[in-house]
């Protein structure tokens, strides 16, 4: 049956369902696209007997047809849901990519992203009277301005608003503005602990 | 916490969402057909190669074709296939759907019971009345059982209660799920912490994390 490969690459997406990211697979689209390329080619073969007569091949035709254009939904669909994938790392990760997530986009992916990290910055330099808004930043309302944070991992040395640099070590706790430790604690850097 | 990746949702009754994962795997799923004129060439495709690869399937071979191709090849104007009932939608299981439709594991029978019951009516079958009111009941008979498990499982493994739900009923199951969570924190005061990304903490449960490599 036509469009086995194409369900395969749906279905390989589809298992990491929590929005992670897959290895892209180059190959996978490339075996879908040869089988598009030989269905057009035999169908074109197909069509020139028909005008000649051979009315017969008209349903033939027309099942190579909708295998063709199944493959091509499958196609366009995974593309999107990644693009969709790598457009939600932007948000939960911030600008930079884990080496990782990295890895597993393919080059026209990497520069989606780019391109989306600029618009995205440019939008938000655009908004907030001039002085530009954070849209990534307080995405639960703040309760107050500054949370006790205690640190998962060693990070290193870390500068807040009023110059004091802060070395954060594995298992110590601060008390930091909140709006400069929001995206450690995405990254699973910082654990913020309720009082 | 909104997440910040949502899939392309899946269509609603006869409409198929064209980018949804979920019901590109539903029009996955085969269902019976006839053919109603000769395949030429394409036997070696549909699986009824004899001797020749190119050999011609005739007209009225019996085919299990998935729907996605069913709803191509289907077409007043030039009539390929006619389309048969799978089992399940056929008037012997639709009396235990109606006499209680509770007890049916549907991941099993489906798993796209809902979805792919609805594509059905694409064709026009003389019994797509009795179909569709029969998924109706169904999703009526089973909706209050799947609402309550899922608003009272707090802290428990859930797989027994979803194991017999149709995708649509799990997606169902995972919303009320999720409401309840959401809830249960916001009771302990817990609303207003920042956690963690749940995909970053998915990323380190592969061992993923280079981030300060």
């Amino acid at each position: 049956m036509f469009g086995e490969k194409a369900i395969e690459l749906i279905r390989e997406l589809h298992r990491a369902s929590d929005g992670q990211l897959p290895a892209f697979n180059e190959d996978g689209i490339r075996q879908v696209l040869e089988e598009m390329k030989a269905l057009y080619e035999q169908n074109q073969a197909d069509v020139n007997e028909a005008k000649s007569g051979h009315s017969e091949l008209i349903s033939t035709i027309k099942f190579r047809h909708c295998s063709l254009l199944r493959n091509r939904r499958c196609i366009v669909a995974y593309l999107y849901d990644r693009l969709l994938r790598i457009r939600a790392l932007r948000w939960e990760y911030g600008s930079v990519l884990p080496n990782a997530v990295r890895f597993h986009m393919s080059a026209e992916e990497m520069e989606w992203f780019n391109q989306y990290k600029k618009s995205l910055a440019t939008y938000m330099r655009s908004i907030g009277g001039g002085e530009g808004l954070d849209l990534t930043q307080d995405i639960k309302p703040p309760k107050s301005l500054y949370i006790e944070v205690r640190c998962l991992k060693d990070y290193g040395e870390f500068e807040i608003d009023d110059g004091t640099i802060i070395l954060l070590k594995k298992n110590s706790q601060h008390f930091l503005p909140r709006w400069k430790c929001e995206q450690l604690i995405r990254q699973g850097i910082l654990e913020h602990v309720l009082s | 916490m909104s997440e910040a990746y949502v899939p392309v949702e899946a269509g609603f009754g006869l409409e198929e969402g064209y980018l949804s994962l979920e019901d590109i795997l539903m029009s996955q799923e085969r269902l019976p057909c006839r053919a109603e004129t000769a395949l030429p060439r394409l036997a070696a495709v549909l699986g009824k190669a004899g001797a020749e690869p190119l050999g011609s399937v005739p007209e009225g071979t019996k085919l299990e074709i998935p729907l996605w191709l069913a709803k191509g090849l289907y077409d007043n104007k030039r009539r390929v296939i006619s389309v048969e009932l799978p089992k399940i939608y056929k008037e012997s299981w639709r009396t235990v759907f109606t006499a209680d439709a509770n007890v049916v594991d549907l991941h099993k029978l489906g798993p796209f019971y809902y979805g792919f019951g609805s594509q059905l009516l694409n064709f026009d079958s003389p019994e797509n009345a009795e179909i569709a009111q029969t998924i109706l009941q169904t999703f009526i008979g089973r909706f209050r059982r799947i609402m309550d498990s899922s608003q009272n499982a707090y802290n428990e493994d859930t797989s027994a209660l979803v194991a017999r739900l149709d995708e649509l009923e799990r997606v169902l199951f995972r919303v009320g799920q999720k409401g309840l969570n959401d809830f249960q924190s916001w009771e302990m005061g817990q609303a207003s912490q920042i956690t963690a990304s749940s995909l970053v903490q998915n990323y380190r449960k592969r061992k993923f994390t280079d981030l300060d490599s």
